[in-house]
């Protein structure tokens, strides 16, 4: 029997997972498929803007929830967002905190806040210029474009920077996109042509970034970095994002290790109640359905972009897996003119209260035993407050401290 | 249900792909060789441009080995490997099949005659000049693992045996692997499932039809499972668990049979489909229940658990590792592999073998580095493949329980 069911398997899915079985419970993830972090950047961006750019999210967030109070921050508060990410970063290379963001360049040179990051990360720091930096790309790569990003540093960052192309091809691949080159750099081979090749024409003071293909299951950024001899950083690029799937294998391995079970191709297609609770999941499992109980669920399968939440040609609305009511949803201008405005239909999802419970439709607790986590609740705008893996990170822990009898607010690691 | 199942949830589901690129991170195949291009290019995308009157613009998807890894981490719902394996049986027809092909997808042939003459075929399949003369005559991989015929059938012995009655029943699936290779594992999982209470009926049966299905003869392939369906649709009828042992054969009549041959209007498969068990989920389910006996024996061996593609494709976890974490004192280390390379019979082909080798390379590694007492997987083709490769003997987790449960 399952303590706990968990569906999704992103981030938020995957945070709640571990942490339950690390405990001791009995964990059951159930996925479509594999999430949203092999298409993410692999960063922990807790609040980039609110909406200016934010230098110190502790800083920024006590105001920040306070003018969002229906913000899923709201809902764990400042202790509940460090307490996750102190938790995080004990567990992966991670490094930075909630005093203050970084600015890491993204792939075309714009500085990006972002506040708990991969250590191969870091060195791209931006704060106050810092040094120049040599781009380098590969001449085979179609995903990252060297002179791109050395031109952005340039404008955007005020950051001298320039592009080095290198020779090097991973052997016998077809595609030469990021994973490839990931797979070409776990080979010593590979990395000493690359090594010898950037090495010569490196300047003095010169930092190195490198597309993020610094090895995927070993990352080799800290062998490059000694043989270079100066500060190497990774860069995010297009998808398949080596660093989320760093952080997919090592938030998997972690749930293997602590007993917990993950199956893929489960879809969840209804809840069967008992009273005030939810007694077990509808789940189609290939052509049949099983239910499968358990005494919590905890709700984590993303929104719109994954399928948590649907929006049908009629304008309706729905949560996917259990049909929890959804909240936000406008009634009169959904979309704003401007792409990157706040949509009013951007911030729709499941609302919850103070401990992660979803609401019904006239705003009473939806069901006792479930929990909300990551991006099916209602209320952010992730993609402008640069705040989605933080949410996610934040929330999946609360939703299992929660279920541990540890409420968010008072947990500290 | 054809229409749905045929072109709504198959070949349209194509439709669903965003080119996330997922599938491509996950591919064994792809990993190893350039060969083949990755499940998203060669499945969603080439799809596009393959019809009936146009013949397929390449053939790199006859390096897909169908282990069916995309479509279990596609989180958009695309059947990436059925539509491959659709695909490839339609550039088969039109390329015609090789007579290695036509040997190796029926194992039901090769089992008959095989098995009477047990010591010769298996000096035969020993012997490495016929083995290189079969090579270079029919391109079956002179170093491909090959099973050892038992010289008796489970069948035979099935007829023959004492049946325990009770109020529980099962049918056993048992496959051809156990009928003419390996009839011990049957004889153990009847033991087994008869020491937990349960009485087992043993249907006469055939083939299920997946390795045809593999080397895309399709319309053989729908014969066998019409023939398997109806002796096994009675046992289901009656409300009657089929529990299998061979879990590519199970899959094959609990979803792939209907999906990828299209064959969702077979009553008979339906109703097979809605009541067959991979035996370690039926184990597994009983545990839950409170009705497996777990008064399990210590059996202190340290042991690689690998959990074959076939299996993963039933999306039911891998209940194998919750039963063997019943056996005290037994260390159980969990494959990382998604798949040992074999995939049935594509690892045994000439142009394929060293791809299945390498797609394997890791799990034989993990195998030889915990110094493990034997590894245990639930497939058998799996099994062979693992043990020729690390020459550590391969079992099927029933072995274990059978073992731990004082039977033998």
């Amino acid at each position: 029997m399952n303590d706990v069911i968990v569906v999704g398997a992103g981030v938020a899915g995957l945070t709640a997972a571990v942490r339950l079985a690390e405990s001791g419970a009995r964990v059951l993830v159930l996925a479509k498929g594999v999430g949203a972090t092999h298409l993410s950047a692999g960063t922990i961006d807790v609040l980039g803007y609110a909406p200016e750019r934010v230098a110190s999210p502790r800083e920024a967030l006590g105001p920040f929830i306070a003018g969002h109070p229906e913000h899923p921050y709201a809902r764990v508060g400042v202790e509940g967002i460090e307490a996750a990410l102190g938790w995080f970063t004990a567990r992966l290379p991670y490094v930075g905190s909630l005093d203050e963001n970084l600015l890491l360049p993204t792939a075309v040179g714009v500085p990006r806040p972002s506040a708990v990051v991969p250590e191969t990360m870091a060195a791209g720091d931006l704060r106050g210029g810092g040094d120049p930096v040599a781009v380098v790309g590969f001449r085979a790569s179609k995903d990252f474009h060297p002179a791109l990003m050395a031109d952005g540093l340039t404008r955007l960052a005020g950051v001298p920077a320039r592009a080095l192309v290198c020779s090097a091809l991973p052997e016998d691949r077809v595609d030469a996109n990021g994973l490839a080159f990931a797979r070409a750099f776990e080979d010593a081979a590979f990395r000493e042509r690359v090594v010898t090749e950037v090495a010569g024409q490196l300047r003095a003071g010169e930092r190195v970034a490198f597309p993020a293909v610094l090895g995927v299951t070993r990352p080799v950024w800290a062998e490059v970095a000694e043989r270079l001899g100066r500060p190497v950083f990774e860069v995010p690029t297009l998808p398949p994002s080596v660093p989320g799937m760093r952080v997919f294998g090592a938030l998997r391995d972690a749930l293997r290790r602590a007993g917990g079970r993950l199956r893929l191709n489960n879809v969840v297609v209804g809840a069967e109640r008992s009273g005030a609770r939810v007694s077990a999941l509808r789940v189609r499992v290939g052509l049949r359905e099983e239910t499968l109980r358990a005494d919590w669920f905890v709700l984590a399968s993303g929104g719109v972009a994954s399928g948590g939440i649907a929006l049908d040609s009629r304008w309706r609305v729905h949560e996917t897996a259990l049909g929890v009511p959804v909240h936000g949803a406008p009634d009169g201008e959904r979309f704003s003119p401007d792409y990157f405005a706040s949509h009013p239909m951007s911030t729709v999802g499941v609302a919850v209260d103070g401990e992660l419970r979803p609401l019904g439709d006239g705003g009473e607790r939806w069901a006792d035993n479930v929990l909300v986590a990551g991006a099916t609740l209602a209320g952010a705008v992730p993609w402008k407050e640069k705040s989605g893996d933080g949410i996610s990170l934040a929330t999946g822990f609360a939703a299992a401290g929660l279920v541990l009898g540890k409420p968010t607010k008072e947990v500290v690691a | 249900m054809t229409d749905v199942l045929g072109e709504l949830l198959m070949r349209d589901s194509l439709d669903h792909c965003v080119k996330c690129t997922i599938c491509e991170t996950f591919c064994p195949v792809s990993n190893v060789t350039p060969l083949f291009p990755g499940p998203k290019y060669v499945g969603p995308q080439a799809e596009r441009y393959r019809s009936d009157d146009a013949p397929s613009p390449d053939e790199s998807l006859d390096y897909c080995s169908g282990c069916g890894i995309c479509t279990q981490v596609c989180p958009q719902g695309v059947h990436v490997a059925e539509i491959n394996t659709q695909a490839r049986a339609k550039l088969r027809e039109r390329t015609g099949f090789k007579l290695r092909d036509r040997l190796i997808a029926r194992p039901t042939v090769a089992g008959a005659l095989g098995t009477p003459v047990a010591p010769l075929a298996n000096w035969a399949l020993g012997n490495p000049v016929l083995r290189l003369a079969l090579e270079k005559t029919i391109g079956l991989h002179r170093n491909a693992p090959m099973p050892i015929y038992a010289g008796r059938t489970f069948q035979r012995w099935a007829r023959r045996r004492d049946p325990v009655t009770a109020e529980r029943r099962v049918a056993f699936f048992h496959g051809c692997g156990t009928n003419y290779y390996e009839p011990r594992l049957g004889e153990m999982t009847v033991a087994l499932l008869e020491h937990n209470g349960i009485a087992v009926e043993i249907p006469k049966q055939g083939c299920c039809g997946l390795p045809l299905q593999s080397n895309g003869m399709f319309d053989d392939a729908r014969a066998y499972v019409h023939r398997l369906a109806a002796s096994l649709a009675p046992y289901a009828r009656a409300g009657v668990d089929i529990v299998g042992t061979s879990t590519s054969c199970t899959l094959m009549l609990k979803r792939e049979a209907l999906e990828i041959l299209g064959l969702g209007d077979d009553p008979e498969l339906r109703i097979v489909s809605e009541r067959i068990y991979d035996i370690c989920e039926y184990l597994l389910a009983l545990h839950d229940r409170g009705e497996l006996r777990d008064d399990f024996k210590p059996v202190p061996e340290t042991v690689v658990y690998h959990a074959p593609c076939q299996q993963q494709g039933h999306g039911i976890g891998k209940p194998a590792i919750e039963l063997l974490a019943l056996i005290p004192e037994l260390t159980v280390h969990e494959s990382r592999a998604n798949c040992c390379g074999v995939a049935g019979t594509y690892g045994l082909k000439a142009e394929k073998y060293q791809i299945a080798m390498d797609v394997g390379a890791g799990l034989f590694r993990q195998v030889a580095d915990t110094a493990s007492d034997r590894s245990v997987c639930d497939s058998e083709t799996c099994r062979w493949q693992i043990a020729k490769a690390t020459d550590v003997p391969s079992v099927h987790p029933v072995e274990m329980l059978y073992r731990a449960s004082g039977l033998g």
